[in-house]
């Protein structure tokens, strides 16, 4: 009946586990109590969970990445008090199957479960509105990617309570994740929730290739497209070429693990090389994945910020398609020392130092559009100043990395991890705060409180090089990554301070939750009621903060690059057609959020043994996507009088704001802070 | 501005301290012991250096132009509009090019020289040595002297010593930080490293990829020393009363918890290191110089310990 499933699976004998569990199981009956109390069942329902809006669903994926951005950082907690006390002799406070689940899972979420659903919840917001259109290509579709991830996310969350989570590392290396070495449910968990989120980000791939190629206003050129929105395409080119090879890698493990067939197996004729190679097949792009569309953001705002034109926008297009390519051809730079012949690394070494030309010159270009320019000390602008100095630190680590004999000492140490972080944190989650507060007004309708924003730079980027530096030097010194503990006491110092470092990008964090609340506090005074708070250059400040339904009442036409700022210019941005027309709206529906669900089931149900769960869920699945296939009316209609009510409503407030300050209307309304 | 240049500073110096402290016998990477960490060694200084050229200038305008440029310092020049220059673009493009073509040089010889694979050109008879990777422990066999060694191996100083390396159990990673280069240790193949000592003294060697629960006790010593101690310490090990049959191996080959003990062998069974190659590729033959795996796969292994 509930296949391997048994009580024994929750475990009740690892005080910290329990703990945790209890916390969060609290936390989840606190939120669901007061959604019951305040009667928002309904209200949740027929306008988030069920919606096809971009720019709620948008605001779900964003909400879904910052949850578990906590949770991912609760897991490097544990990791660098860890290893701080486990020196000499000590064994610290997490046994070694316990250690390896916590370093796992860090790794496994903050790729999967934070930065995808970030950059996902981004590009949801800001695309369409970028290029003048009222929603994805495919909103249905859209909503099923939400949900996928999500399901993926809460299978990695349930797993901290019933079973465990794999024990083999986030990148899950054959054949330590075959059955004969890790025999439990936790590779499975990895492979599911992999599996199922990895199906959400395809398609969302899929859905932003076709949104961008075919829904561009009239008139916008490629070489026309804002930069975020030409980094959101190769993004999503990357998701479509990648994505199927990890389903298939992951696949061809479950049919190891499930069925005993040997793909990558020590005997038998399987092949372990095979899964790294196909792993990183998919896990080098998805690097890029994850940091173009926050290359993407640093280029509107170092514009947006320091009043300027874009330095070299070709320039950056051409930068980005290369890297586009080129980061199909350097995963073997994973793996110099597995033993290939010195032509072999050299290719896939070189390859990956001809990644970091493009790479710099994006870094000369947001330089270069600082240059002669009228910069406001913003905290997006604090973010990407942060970002350039550390990522170009990191980039030469990786540079270093990519001469195949300084990575056979470098490689699977703590210098690794040094420089991966140095590339990832400011290179993805940096550019996404920025996007955060940047875009933050457009999505709710009020900006983010400043000072809590620098506030919170200032400790992530304090915190970041008290944690990482450290662990440059321990590389150097020769100690191996995913260490339970050691018995070298040269490294225990470095560790502390590494440990010291966490502490204060955990205040960070805690600095951005303060933040958000007395933002939403003092949501009156921080209202945006122009739409355009920051005087932006694209097309997503001339709607509404927040937009309505339909985004643009009137499709924009475009004429060139920064399209909003010249339509500003020529003082036609805010011109009213004659009339409005009606607008056709995609209708909310639930399907999404039920295939969401039967996936979570399914994938319970598969790692758990429970066939017919199994079973159910698939049916589940196939007859939603039936019953949907059915709905032959999947719009709805906003009568042109309701556009107009709207918009009338809309110029009302414009025209408020025009009286109030007249000089440069709807221009930002606040005095520019001078640092 | 000014707290973040004085972290980047320090940051820089920290760099630099390592660097220049290399010395400091902590520091394991900046104090080799041989030809090939010490080549390794400078690849690594070599490509700091060069990157510099690009990195120095990128730090001086990131805290130079949100500076000058600030929206107070309403005396600087405004250009709302500039928005390309070919020169610029060019020195953007161009420098990075440049360093990366010099890098790809340093590679490229640094890569031949260094390959792991090479044999260590010497008047001298390598020392041979089979390592083997079990959970959570290196078995160490040395086929000439036909003995055997757990979580310890000695090799003569200024001799090469030429390892033969495979696993029986999950992928693992065979490194002396202090020697150089480290190589991944597969099942049912084997893999090559060629390493030298030339100063006297006792290296940690560890795993360096994460292989299971026991994976923070697979460290051993290795130990450089005399012709004549080396001598010494291999009649030593043919005094121990343990010889290395198949049932003691089945043993050793069992998980062990913690730390395992130092243990020597007077005594190999023949073919010990290759019987364990084929227990995973039955068809396996030894290849020098290339990777090992056979490309066909295999029947059932019936190898000769039983297969699993």
């Amino acid at each position: 009946m509930f296949g391997k499933l048994t009580l024994a699976a929750i475990p009740f004998d690892k005080p910290i586990v329990i703990s945790a569990v209890g916390g969060a199981v609290f936390l989840a009956l606190v939120i669901l109590g007061l959604i019951t109390y305040y009667r928002k069942w309904t209200y949740l329902y027929h306008e988030w969970l069920t919606s096809l809006d971009h720019k709620k669903i948008g605001i779900m994926y964003i909400i879904l990445a910052l949850v578990m951005l906590v949770r991912g950082f609760s897991d490097a907690i544990l990791m660098r008090s860890q290893q701080a006390v486990a020196a000499g002799g000590h064994l610290g406070f997490l046994a070694p199957d316990h250690f390896n689940q916590i370093f796992s899972a860090h790794g496994s979420i903050m790729i999967i479960f934070m930065a995808m659903p970030f950059l996902a919840g981004l590009m949801n917001i800001v695309v369409p509105q970028q290029i003048g259109a009222r929603d994805v290509a495919f909103p249905f579709l859209n909503s099923v990617s939400l949900w996928l991830t999500a399901a993926g996310a809460m299978l990695i969350m349930v797993s901290l309570g019933v079973g465990e989570f794999s024990q083999a590392g986030w990148s899950g290396y054959t054949p330590l994740t075959e059955k004969a070495y890790s025999p439990g449910v936790g590779v499975d968990y990895w492979i599911w929730a992999f599996q199922i989120a990895g199906i959400g980000s395809t398609l969302t791939g899929i859905n932003f290739l076709v949104t961008i190629l075919k829904m561009r206003a009239p008139g916008m050129k490629p070489m026309h497209m804002p930069l975020f929105v030409w980094t959101a395409f190769f993004t999503s080119v990357l998701i479509v070429w990648a994505f199927p090879v990890l389903t298939v890698d992951l696949a061809l493990v479950t049919l190891d693990r499930c069925l005993g067939m040997h793909f990558f197996t020590n005997d038998l004729g399987g092949n372990m090389m095979m899964y790294a190679n196909l792993f990183w097949t998919w896990g080098h792009p998805e690097v890029y994945i994850v940091i173009l569309p926050a290359f993407g953001v640093f280029s509107e705002v170092s514009a947006t910020f320091s009043g300027k034109r874009l330095f070299g926008y070709r320039s950056l297009v051409y930068a980005t398609a290369v890297i586009t390519i080129l980061s199909f051809s350097v995963w073997v730079h994973h793996f110099f020392t597995m033993g290939a012949g010195p032509n072999v690394n050299l290719f896939f070494g070189i390859a990956t130092m001809l990644i970091a030309i493009p790479t710099g010159v994006k870094i000369f270009n947001w330089l270069f559009t600082m240059y002669r320019g009228r910069i406001q000390f913003t905290p997006p602008m604090y973010w990407t100043l942060g970002f350039i100095v550390t990522f170009t630190i990191g980039g030469a680590a990786g540079v270093l990395m990519a001469v195949p004999p300084a990575d056979y000492v470098l490689h699977n140490s703590l210098f690794l991890i040094a420089h991966f972080h140095t590339m990832l944190i400011p290179g993805t989650l940096f550019g996404f705060l920025a996007g955060y507060y940047y875009w933050f007004p457009k999505a709710v309708g009020f900006r983010l409180q400043e000072n809590w924003g620098i506030r919170a730079f200032w400790c992530w980027i304090i915190g970041f090089y008290l944690a990482f530096i450290p662990l440059y030097v321990l590389g150097f010194m020769g100690m191996p990554r995913r260490l339970q503990h050691y018995v070298n006491p040269a490294w225990h110092p470095y560790l502390l301070v590494a440990a010291l470092g966490t502490a204060l990008i955990g205040l960070g964090i805690v600095f951005l939750g303060v933040q958000l609340v007395v933002s939403i506090k003092e949501r009156r005074a921080l209202s945006d009621t122009t739409g355009d708070p920051w005087d932006g250059r694209t097309l997503e400040w001339l709607t509404a903060s927040p937009p309505a339904a339909y985004n643009f009442p009137k499709i924009p036409v475009v004429e060139d690059i920064d399209a909003f700022m010249g339509m500003k210019e020529k003082d036609v941005a805010y011109r009213r057609p004659e009339q409005y027309s009606d607008i056709e709206i995609p209708k909310n529906v639930p399907h999404g959020l039920i295939i969401g669900a039967f996936a979570f089931l399914g994938g319970f149900a598969v790692i758990w043994y429970i066939w017919w769960l199994a079973l159910v869920s698939a049916l589940g699945i196939l007859g939603t996507v039936i019953a949907r296939s059915w709905d032959d009316d999947p719009h709805y209609l906003i009568p042109a009088a309701e556009v107009q009510r709207i918009e009338d409503e809309r110029h009302r407030q414009l025209a408020a704001v025009a009286q109030r300050c007249p000089a440069d209307a709807p221009a930002s309304p606040e005095p520019v802070p001078g640092r | 501005m000014k707290r973040k240049k004085v972290f980047v500073l320090a940051a820089l110096l920290s760099l630099g301290a390592i660097i220049f402290l290399g010395g400091c016998s902590t520091v394991v990477l900046f104090d080799p012991k041989g030809p090939i960490g010490e080549a390794e060694r400078f690849v690594i200084l070599a490509a700091i250096g060069l990157m510099l050229i690009v990195v120095i200038p990128v730090f001086f305008m990131a805290f130079w132009f949100p500076r000058k440029y600030r929206a107070s310092n309403t005396a600087s020049t405004y250009m709302p509009k500039w928005s390309y220059s070919g020169k610029i673009d060019f020195f953007m493009w161009a420098v990075p090019f440049a360093i990366v073509t010099v890098l790809a040089i340093l590679a490229w010889t640094s890569t031949h020289a260094l390959d792991p694979y090479k044999p260590i050109p010497s008047a001298h008879k390598p020392t041979n040595i089979q390592a083997i990777s079990l959970n959570w422990k290196w078995l160490f066999i040395y086929p000439e002297q036909n003995i055997a060694t757990v979580n310890q191996i000695a090799f003569p100083v200024n001799v090469p010593v030429s390892f033969k390396i495979t696993s029986d159990t999950v992928m693992t990673s065979f490194f002396i930080p202090q020697l150089g280069s480290q190589m991944y240790a597969m099942a049912g193949m084997q893999t090559r490293l060629h390493l030298l000592a030339d100063k006297p003294g006792v290296y940690t060697g560890q795993n360096q990829q994460i292989s299971g629960v026991g994976f923070s006790d697979m460290y051993f010593k290795a130990h450089a020393v005399s012709r004549k101690e080396f001598q010494a310490w291999v009649q030593k090990i043919r005094q121990s009363p343990e010889k290395l049959d198949l049932n003691r191996y089945e043993q050793l080959a069992k998980p062990s918890a913690g730390y395992y003990p130092v243990t020597y062998f007077s005594g190999v069974k023949p073919g010990l290191f290759e019987d364990i190659v084929r227990k995973y590729d039955p068809t396996w033959k030894e290849t020098p110089g290339t990777m090992s795996k056979s490309s066909a796969s295999t029947p059932a292994s019936t190898g000769v310990l039983g297969g699993k």
